[in-house]
C-alpha cells in the first residue's frame, strides 16, 4: 500500500469519524436544513468535475465533464441558496414579543 | 510559470482545500443552534467558494486546460448555476425535500461521471500498453463509486418524482419484485469482482453502470411516499460516499473529507429519522409495510364510536379556551395548510388563547420539515415546542387540534404489540378535549387504527386540512 493511500484513508477515516462527532449534536428541528446543508457540501464534486475537465481531450471525456460540471455547480448552488432561504426563515420576527412570553433567549443554546 | 514557482502554487492551493474543508465543519457546527445556523451555512458556502476558486486558480497555472477545456467548464458551470439558482429560488418551501432529493441525484450523477470518464481514459492507455493493469487502488473505489452514484442518480430521481406526484406515492410492486432486485445485486458483484482482478473492460463497466441504475430504480419504486424523507436521507448519505470514492479515484483530499463529512451526517440522519418512526432503515428499503399517502380505509376503528365535530362547535371549543396546544403532521405539509393554521393561530391569540404548536421529531416530510413550514408561514419561533419539552403541557390544554397528524398520537405506541409500540409520541390525549382534522377515517404510515379517534375526549372534524382551517378561521370570525 502506498504512503498516499495511507494518508488518503486516514483523511478518510477521521472525516467520517468527524461527521458523526458534529452533526450528532444538531437538535431534530434543524434537521431539514442540516440534510440540506450536507447535501451541499457534497457539492464539492465540482472540484474533482474541473479537473477532470481541464485534461478532457476527446469528445467523449468532453462531454462527460461538461455534464458532471453542470451537474455539481447545480449541487453547490441550489443547494447553499435553499439551505440559505430556509434559516433565513428561523429568525424571530417582532410580533414574537407577545407570544410565549417573549422570553426566549436569543443566544445560542449550546 | 517555472516548475518550483508551480510546486509552490500547488501547496498553497492544497492549503487552501484544506481551509475550505476546516469551513465545512465549523459550519456544520455551527448549524447546532436556529441562532448561528445561517452564518454557519455561509462560512461552509465560503469555504465552497474557496475550494472551488483555488481549483480554477490551479487549473489555470497547470496549463494543461485548453481554450476548449475552459469553455467547457465555464459553460457547464454557468448552465448549472443557472438552473441551481432558479429553482432554489422559486421553489416553494413544502416541495423542498423534492428538490433537496434533485440536488442529490446530480451530486451523485457527477461523481459517478467522474469515475467513469477517469476508467474509460486510463483502459485507453491500456490498450496502447498490452500487459499492463488498472492498480487495485483506483480499481476499488472507481467501482464503488459508479456504483453508488449511479444508485443515489436514479434513486433520487425516483423519490423526487414521487414527492412532485409525478410518480404515484405508493409503493409500485416490480414485476418479479425482489428477484429482479437480487438478480441485479449479484450483476454488479460479479462484475466488480470480475474488474478487480485486473480485468480491463469498458464493456464491463457499462454493465455495472446500467445494472446499479436500475437497482435505483427497483429499490425507490416499491417504497410509499411517506417512506421518502428517510430514503432521501440514505441517497444523501450514499451521495457523500460516492464522492469521497471520487476523490480516491483522482487522489483529490478535499472531495475525500467532505464526502466523507457527508456521509456520516446521513447515515445518523438517517437513522435519526427511523428510530422517531419506530423503524429499522432495513424495514423501510425492504418495502416495509407503509401505504404512502394514498391509504384510504373505509372503516372505522373497532370497539368504540366515532364522534363527529360540526365546525362551529370546534370553533367555539377553541375560542373560549386559555390553553391551546397545535399538533400539526404530514397532512398539514401535504395540503399546504400552514398559512391557514398561522391565521388560526392569531385568531385566537387575539381572543386571549395561548397557543403553542406540539412538534414531533418527524412532523411532515422530514425531521425538522414542519419547523421551516411553519416559520415560513410567519409562525414565531418560540412557539414552536419539541416533543419532551411540550408533552408535560397537555395535562393543561384545554384544547388540542390535531391537524394531519395520525400515528404520532396514536397511544397504541404506549402498549407492546402494536406496530407502533415505542414510537415516541405526543401526548394528546392527556389534554381536556381534543379534535382532530382529518379528511377521512383512513390510516396512517403504519396502516393501523388511531385509538386517539375513539377517544370520548375526542372530536372529528371531517375535512381536507386546508378547507377545514379556512372554515374554522371564519367560523371563529364570526363568533
Amino acid at each position: 500500500m502506498s504512503p498516499e493511500l495511507l494518508a488518503a484513508l486516514t483523511v478518510f477515516v477521521l472525516a467520517i469519524l468527524c461527521g458523526f462527532a458534529v452533526i450528532s449534536k444538531v437538535p431534530a428541528t434543524l434537521h431539514t436544513p442540516l440534510m440540506s446543508g450536507a447535501n451541499s457540501i457534497h457539492g464539492i464534486v465540482l472540484v474533482g468535475s474541473m479537473v477532470i475537465a481541464a485534461s478532457a481531450t476527446d469528445l467523449l471525456s468532453q462531454l462527460l465533464s461538461f455534464v458532471a460540471v453542470a451537474f455539481a455547480t447545480m449541487n453547490v448552488v441550489g443547494g447553499y441558496v435553499v439551505t440559505d432561504r430556509m434559516l433565513q426563515m428561523f429568525k424571530r420576527k417582532p410580533a414574537a414579543a407577545k407570544a410565549d412570553g417573549g422570553a426566549a433567549p436569543d443566544a445560542p443554546k449550546a | 510559470m517555472s516548475p518550483e514557482a508551480l510546486a509552490t502554487l500547488e501547496s498553497v492551493v492544497r492549503l487552501v482545500w484544506l481551509a475550505g474543508a476546516a469551513a465545512f465543519v465549523l459550519g456544520l457546527m455551527r448549524m447546532n443552534s436556529p441562532a448561528t445556523a445561517r452564518n454557519g451555512n455561509l462560512l461552509s458556502a465560503g469555504g465552497m467558494a474557496l475550494a472551488i476558486g483555488g481549483t480554477a486558480v490551479l487549473l489555470a497555472a497547470r496549463g494543461e486546460a485548453g481554450l476548449t477545456a475552459w469553455i467547457i467548464i465555464l459553460a457547464g458551470i454557468a448552465l448549472g448555476g443557472g438552473l441551481g439558482l432558479y429553482t432554489a429560488r422559486t421553489v416553494k418551501m413544502t416541495a423542498m425535500p423534492q428538490l433537496v432529493s434533485l440536488f442529490n441525484a446530480v451530486g451523485g450523477g457527477a461523481a459517478a461521471l467522474i469515475a467513469i470518464d477517469d476508467y474509460i481514459r486510463l483502459s485507453n492507455v491500456q490498450t496502447f500498453a498490452p500487459g499492463g493493469a488498472i492498480p487495485l487502488q483506483v480499481a476499488i473505489p472507481t467501482v464503488l463509486d459508479v456504483v453508488i452514484g449511479s444508485i443515489t442518480f436514479t434513486g433520487s430521481l425516483i423519490a423526487s418524482g414521487k414527492l412532485m406526484g409525478l410518480i404515484p406515492g405508493k409503493p409500485i410492486k416490480v414485476p418479479g419484485g425482489q428477484l429482479v432486485t437480487l438478480a441485479l445485486a449479484v450483476v454488479v458483484a460479479v462484475a466488480a469482482i470480475y474488474l478487480w482482478l485486473g480485468n480491463v473492460s469498458v464493456p464491463i463497466l457499462f454493465v455495472i453502470i446500467a445494472a446499479s441504475l436500475t437497482f435505483g430504480v427497483t429499490m425507490v419504486l416499491p417504497i410509499g411516499g411517506a417512506d421518502m424523507p428517510v430514503v432521501i436521507s440514505l441517497l444523501n448519505s450514499f451521495t457523500g460516499t460516492a464522492v469521497a470514492m471520487a476523490g480516491f479515484v483522482i487522489s483529490n483530499d478535499v472531495l475525500i473529507i467532505a464526502g466523507a463529512l457527508v456521509g456520516a451526517s446521513g447515515a445518523i440522519l438517517t437513522k435519526l429519522m427511523a428510530d422517531a418512526m419506530n423503524r429499522s432503515v432495513i424495514n423501510i428499503i425492504a418495502g416495509g409495510f407503509g401505504g404512502g399517502e394514498g391509504t384510504v380505509a373505509a372503516e372505522g376503528p373497532e370497539g368504540g364510536t366515532v364522534r363527529s365535530l360540526g365546525v362551529d362547535d370546534a370553533a367555539i371549543q377553541l375560542a373560549y379556551a386559555q390553553n391551546v396546544i397545535i399538533v400539526p403532521g404530514y397532512g398539514l405539509a401535504v395540503a399546504q395548510a400552514q398559512h391557514g393554521v398561522r391565521e388560526l393561530a392569531e385568531l385566537l391569540e387575539a381572543r386571549g388563547v395561548n397557543v403553542s404548536y406540539a412538534i414531533h421529531p418527524v412532523a411532515g416530510r422530514m425531521p425538522g420539515h414542519m419547523n421551516v413550514l411553519l416559520a415560513e408561514a410567519n409562525v414565531p419561533y418560540p412557539q414552536l415546542r419539541e416533543m419532551e419539552d411540550i408533552n408535560p403541557e397537555f395535562d393543561r390544554a384545554d384544547v388540542a387540534l390535531v391537524v394531519g397528524a395520525n400515528d404520532v398520537t396514536n397511544p397504541a405506541a404506549r402498549r407492546a404489540g402494536t406496530p407502533v409500540s415505542g414510537m415516541p409520541i405526543l401526548d394528546v390525549d392527556h389534554a381536556r378535549s381534543i379534535i382532530v382534522i382529518k379528511r377521512s377515517m383512513g390510516r396512517g404510515y403504519a396502516g393501523i387504527d388511531n385509538e386517539l379517534y375513539v377517544n370520548p375526549k375526542t372530536g372529528m372534524l371531517f375535512a381536507d386540512a386546508k378547507q377545514g382551517l379556512a372554515d374554522l378561521v371564519a367560523a371563529v370570525k364570526a363568533l
